[in-house]
Order: structure tokens, then C-alpha cells, then sequence
């Protein structure tokens, strides 16, 4: 017999079932189709501006740091800005999202590279798929319009979320995962994304960039109404 | 069997650690760090408590019906373009893997932080075929340097001082400037990132562990900070998964829970910064990724935990908070354990996979404080367990024939009510007496007969001279003449 008829087999004589049993079978089915929700926390329980501050005290609170436009044209002078206050050089490299091509990059000195990095790039763009307000977390959904590369490559990863698609729970993102791409089907990667890289391995010490980015810049976008 | 243990031979390994001044000195960032960090993350969330019971019920509720949702699992990683293995033991994974990387002609294979791939010895399987497995996970890479096995499942190398991991780094890292400073933690970390980053562009196969896997997406799920697994996972040709069969979680929503508990528990994190889903191979159109997506999932004995008192233990979500609550765990580090999992969670997981025979002290090494339960993020009782490995220790003769006579002579009396209070008050009176009458260590004894291995170490308090029972009745008593005293009134 195979591995896999082995271990089924025995995992049903070790439970005392025969895995044919209609109910047991009729249990899961439901459970996976309707996906219940479990304890959704309060804390993210909040619409509106509050939502949006309570996403930027939550990332603020794991060292990533939150700057907010009011549209996408004032991105790329945002993000000249960041790098010149952080003294890195006017360096970007992006994906294919139109959302950042479309943006005007011209107003900006930065000099701009498109694909994936090569591990040595400093700053790279991507735009979120959305955030999670309860824990201040970035959504990344994996193509080449925001390949997964450049959320851990470069030193200095900048985030663009709008705000309207900052969600309170994880739970709502789900929903809006499965109203996107199908009931059970997932993007090749989602990256939820909390603070910059780091690690405490070395005597507990808490140390920031240890293989991923070592800042996180997140720009909010836009009213969390509108979109 | 897997890796080879020394679980056998805890008490002599527990006596070394204890007497290992750059151990102890290590083992104190454990006490002061976790601690704390955890009861600050549970007090920031009011449902804490809460979303331990869901927590515990999802996976029971997942462990009744493991076969069907590992069916439906497969299903949906095949549907995606990737392919699952099944693995009965440690030696079938391995030759697994090993075919997967050969197909590849691998050289290099990185490897993010899995505990299952410890479980079966991967590293040196794949060094004996000629590959070179590298781990990129900063604790995991700093003890593969040392030869060491992880001294604790998501701290590594809690058991290292950084002085250490410097003199490491310098007979490694040969190419490097002989006077570079490395006096500072982040100067260690800097360096790491720079040689790791070189062998993560470089690496053939990827192997990363999963923290759960998911039956209705058919996802493999990592949870790191570092950032180690992802690239792991995401720059290679191939990535492989390797888990164990209690991994699978129903839904995205069921890992929604599980997420809210883990990271507190651990280092006291309300989540962790990367925590990735990944589902098959590369789409069409993606730029990145890896081309081939393969599943190794193991059983090596947890099938047979099921239905059995030990099947709670299958709940356990790898946190490590009852290692890091540990009295036990504190004083000795996880060396000492002898195999793969340390502290109260080894202590019950251990004797499950290689035998009572083998494991059979590690439930022994716990006063049963209790702190380990009370921490559990899906509340395994991990001292009934501990007692239940006891019990069977004693029932099949494993436990050594002085502790067996000990327990025969005390189950004689404990047999025998009347005699037992009898001869319990003469003693209790007899040593409460002796305790008073002695000079200058009054109420003390620095020996004892049959207590050797108590006063060799400290002063044993001289009872005062009644048994518990009888305190018992005595304070009965005096609460119902309170209460009489009250209705009277």
C-alpha cells in the first residue's frame, strides 16, 4: 500500500471512522463553504477616518512609518521626499501595476526601474492590495504588476494602499479575497506585510532589517469613503 | 526514529547544563524577554482568553476530521499546479526530498526554519548526497555554523551570549576583513544579511516548513520576521513544504484565529511581519516564484496520537510559550531535552515519536507548576500528559527499581486508609519533634535519611508536626462551627 493510503488508513482507525460517513462528510463540505467567522476582535471595529488612524498607530507601533496624500498624482513627490529626509539615493524600481505607472513620475527627479530586483536594488514601490487596520498590515497579492521580490529585497520598501481599501479585520479581507479572485482560489502569494523585517536571535536583542527591508513606508491614499 | 537523541540520558545532559556559566547567562534573556512581552500582547487584545477557546476548537474540530480536510487540501494544491507527497516516517521524507532536489540538480538548498526538517535530519541527508543545505533563518544559521541542534523551536540560539556567535562568524567567514568590528548584535546581523543574501540568489531548491496549511485554498502558510522563508520559498526554482500531517487548518478564517493567538503567545507580537500564503508554482505572467511546487507531508507517528489521550497534543501550534514559562525549561535550556522539541511541549511530543522508552524522563523534569497550561494558546494540558506518560512509564517497567519500590511501599499504605493516617501522624509528629528539640538548626534538617538527593542541595523544612489530613479536618471543623456561629446569629 501507498504512503498516502497508509496514513489516511491510519489515521481513520486511530479516529474510528471509515471516511465514508455522509454526515462527517456533509460537516466539512459546510464548513468549507461557508467559512465561518470566529471571534472577531472590537479593536478594528471602526469605519472612517478612525479606521485609517487606527492602521497608522498600528504600524507606526511595529517601527514602519505612515505618511497619507490625498490622491495618487502626490505620490511620487511624496516618496522623493522620503528618500531625500532618509538621505537614500533618487532610486525606484516598480512593477507593471498601472496604478504606479500611471502616476506622474516625471515631476520627480527619481530615476525608475520596471521587474523584478536582482537583490540590489535600495527602494523599490508597490502597491498594496489592501491593509488590515487591526494590526497595521500590508496586503501584498503576487503578478508582475507587484512581484513578490520587491516586498523583501530591496532596503527601503514603500507601500501604496488606498485608503478606502484598508479593511478592519482580517476576515473582511478574505471576503474581498474571494469576491477578487474566486471562492477557494488563492494569487500565488499574499504577503501580509507587519513592520520592516527583523529578528530578536541573537540574545533577544530586537534588531531591525535582518533579510527583508530594514524601513517599511507606507502612503495612504485618498479618503477611506471614496477610492 | 529520526535524528539521534539523547533524551535517555537527560539527567546527566540537565547536570552539564546547569553547570554551564555561559549557558545560565544565555538562559536569562528568556526569563526577562518572553515573559512579559506575551502578558502585554494578551492585555492589548480584551478577547484574548476568547480566542484561545476558538483556537483549541478549530483544532479539534480539524483533528476529527483530518483524513477529509487532508483530501480536500490535496485536492486543491494539485488544482493549482502543485503536487503533494506523502510520508509515513523520517527516511521516506528524506529520500523524498532528496528525489526532488536531484531532479533539480541541486547544489544549494536553502532552507527557512522548520522544525519538521530537525524532526528528520534533513541537512545532513542532503550534505551526504553531495548538496549543500543552508539555513537562513539568523538563530537556525548561526547553530548549523556550531553543529548544534535549535535549543528552543522559534529562538534557536536563545541558549548562545553574542561573543559566541562572533567567534563563530569569524572562523566562518574567512573572506572577510580579519579586523572588522563585531562588537555590536546589529554588526552580527548586517553580516549574516550580506553572506545569506549571496546564497539565497544562488540556491537551487528552497525548503521551508508550514506553520498551517490550508484545506479550502490549498495555501502553505509561513510566519517569520525575518523575511529568511519567503525569500526561501520565492527565489528558488523549486520550493518544497515540509509538514506534518496536524498542520491543516479548514479556512482563511479558521487561520485568522489561530494568527491572533500565535504571535502574542510567541514573542508577544499581535502578528508576526511576514506571514505568507502561497498556493502552487508560478502563475502565467508572474515574474517571480518558483516553477515547481511541491508538498512533503509527514506522519511519523502522529497518526497513531489520535484518538488517544495524546491527540490534544496535536493542537499545538509550535509557539513556544510553555518553554518560555518553564521553570524546568529556564534552568537547563533545551539541549538538554536531547532531541528535536524541548520544554513541556517536548516533554509530552518526545515520548510520542521516539518512544516512552526513550523520552520517558523528559515528562518526569516538570513539578507540575502548571505554568505551561496556563499560557497554551490552544490549551493543551500539558501536565496531564506529562502524568499520563508517567503512568505508562510505571505500567510497562521502564521507571528505574528504586523509584518503583518508593512507589510499591507508599501504594501499600496509601491502600490501607487507617494505617496510612496512622503511621503518617507518627512520622509527621515524630520528625515535628525532632525538627523542635534540634539546637542550632532548629526547624531545619541538613540530613535526612532516604532525602539525600534533597539536602545534599538544601535544609529540608521540619514539618510542624501534624499531617495535611489532619489540618484538613481541623480546618473543616472550624469553618462549620463559623458557619453554625453565623445561622445561629
Amino acid at each position: 500500500m501507498g504512503a498516502r493510503e497508509d496514513i489516511l488508513g491510519n489515521i481513520r482507525r486511530s479516529l474510528g471512522v471509515r471516511g465514508d460517513e455522509r454526515t462527517r462528510r456533509s460537516v466539512v463540505q459546510e464548513r468549507l463553504a461557508r467559512a465561518p467567522k470566529g471571534l472577531i476582535p472590537q479593536r478594528g471595529q471602526v469605519s472612517g477616518e478612525a479606521r485609517i488612524a487606527l492602521f497608522k498607530e498600528q504600524a507606526e507601533s511595529v517601527q514602519a512609518s505612515v505618511a497619507r496624500v490625498s490622491d495618487r498624482a502626490q505620490v511620487p513627490e511624496a516618496i522623493a521626499t522620503y528618500l531625500r529626509d532618509h538621505n537614500l539615493p533618487a532610486e525606484l524600481r516598480m512593477g507593471s501595476d498601472p496604478r504606479l505607472t500611471g502616476m506622474p513620475w516625471g515631476e520627480t527627479s527619481l530615476s525608475l526601474r520596471h521587474g523584478v530586483s536582482d537583490g540590489s536594488d535600495t527602494n523599490a514601490v508597490s502597491h498594496a492590495y489592501g491593509g488590515v487596520a487591526e494590526t497595521g498590515t500590508l496586503v501584498m497579492v503576487s503578478g508582475a504588476d507587484n512581484p513578490s521580490t520587491l516586498n523583501l529585497l530591496p532596503d527601503n520598501h514603500i507601500v501604496v494602499v488606498d485608503a478606502a481599501e484598508i479593511e478592519g479585520d482580517y476576515e473582511t479581507m478574505w471576503e474581498r479575497l474571494r469576491a477578487t479572485y474566486g471562492k477557494g482560489v488563492m494569487p500565488r502569494t499574499v504577503n501580509y506585510i507587519t513592520g520592516p523585517s527583523r529578528s530578536g536571535d541573537i540574545e533577544q536583542t530586537l534588531l531591525l532589517g535582518a533579510h527583508g527591508p530594514r524601513r517599511v513606508h507606507i502612503i495612504v491614499v485618498g479618503d477611506p469613503g471614496s477610492a | 526514529m529520526s535524528v539521534h537523541s539523547t533524551s535517555p540520558q537527560f539527567k546527566a545532559n540537565a547536570g552539564h547544563a546547569l553547570a554551564d556559566a555561559q549557558l545560565q547567562r544565555a538562559m536569562g534573556n528568556v526569563k526577562k524577554g518572553f515573559i512579559d512581552k506575551r502578558r502585554a500582547a494578551a492585555d492589548r487584545l480584551p478577547e484574548f482568553e476568547e480566542m484561545r477557546d476558538s483556537a483549541r476548537d478549530i483544532k479539534d474540530h480539524t483533528l476529527a476530521h483530518l483524513d477529509l480536510y487532508l483530501e480536500r487540501y490535496e485536492e486543491k494544491v494539485t488544482e493549482a499546479g502543485g503536487h503533494v507527497h506523502y510520508a509515513r516516517d523520517a527516511d521516506e521524507a528524506r529520500r523524498l526530498i532528496l528525489d526532488i532536489c536531484k531532479a533539480q540538480g541541486a547544489k544549494t538548498v536553502t532552507k527557512g526554519k522548520s522544525m519538521i526538517s530537525e524532526e528528520i535530519g534533513i541537512n545532513a541527508y542532503l550534505e551526504a548526497a553531495g548538496m549543500e543545505p543552508v539555513e537562513t533563518d539568523l538563530g537556525e544559521y548561526i547553530i548549523q555554523l556550531r553543529n548544534e541542534m535549535p535549543s528552543h523551536i522559534i529562538a534557536p540560539a536563545v541558549h548562545l551570549n553574542a561573543s559566541q556567535v562572533e567567534s563563530d562568524f569569524r572562523r566562518v567567514h574567512k573572506h572577510l576583513d580579519k579586523d572588522r568590528d563585531l562588537s555590536q548584535p546589529v554588526q552580527l546581523l548586517t553580516e549574516a544579511r550580506a553572506v545569506l543574501r549571496e546564497r539565497f540568489l544562488a540556491a537551487d531548491v528552497g525548503i521551508t516548513g508550514a506553520n498551517f496549511l490550508v484545506a479550502e485554498t490549498g495555501s502553505s502558510i509561513i510566519v517569520t520576521n525575518e523575511g529568511n522563508g519567503d525569500l526561501t520559498q520565492t527565489l528558488p526554482k523549486t520550493h518544497i513544504v515540509l509538514a506534518s500531517i496536524e498542520k491543516i487548518i479548514p479556512t482563511l478564517d479558521d487561520v485568522a484565529q489561530l494568527l491572533r493567538v500565535l504571535a502574542r503567545s510567541a514573542t508577544g507580537q499581535d502578528l508576526s511581519v511576514y506571514t505568507t500564503f502561497s498556493t502552487g508554482p508560478r502563475r502565467a505572467g508572474d515574474l517571480d516564484g518558483p516553477e515547481n511546487y511541491h508538498v512533503v507531508i509527514l506522519d511519523n507517528g502522529r497518526s497513531s496520537m489520535l484518538g488517544t489521550s495524546f491527540e490534544e497534543m496535536l493542537r499545538c501550534i509550535r509557539c513556544g510559550a510553555c518553554m518560555n514559562h518553564c521553570p524546568v525549561y529556564h534552568a537547563v535550556g533545551g539541549h538538554a531535552y536531547g532531541w528535536v522539541y524541548p520544554g513541556p511541549m517536548g516533554a509530552v511530543l518526545t515520548p510520542s515519536l521516539i518512544g516512552v522508552d526513550k523520552g520517558g524522563h523528559l515528562p518526569n523534569a516538570s513539578t507540575f507548576c502548571g505554568r505551561c497550561e496556563s499560557v497554551c494558546p490552544v490549551r493543551i494540558p500539558l501536565p496531564k500528559l506529562m502524568r499520563h506518560w508517567r503512568e505508562r512509564e510505571f505500567e510497562r517497567h521502564l521507571s528505574p527499581a528504586t523509584v518503583r519500590a518508593g512507589l510499591s511501599f507508599w501504594g501499600y499504605f496509601a491502600k490501607r486508609p487507617a494505617l496510612y493516617r496512622f503511621t503518617t501522624r507518627l512520622a509527621m509528629g515524630t520528625l515535628g519533634w525532632l525538627g523542635r528539640i534540634k539546637g542550632e538548626r532548629k526547624g531545619r534538617f541538613s540530613r535526612l535519611p532516604f532525602a539525600g538527593g534533597w539536602t545534599q542541595f538544601r535544609d529540608f523544612p521540619a514539618p510542624q508536626g501534624a499531617t495535611f489530613q489532619q489540618r484538613w479536618r481541623q480546618e473543616q471543623r472550624a469553618k462549620k462551627q463559623a458557619r453554625d456561629g453565623r445561622e445561629a446569629a
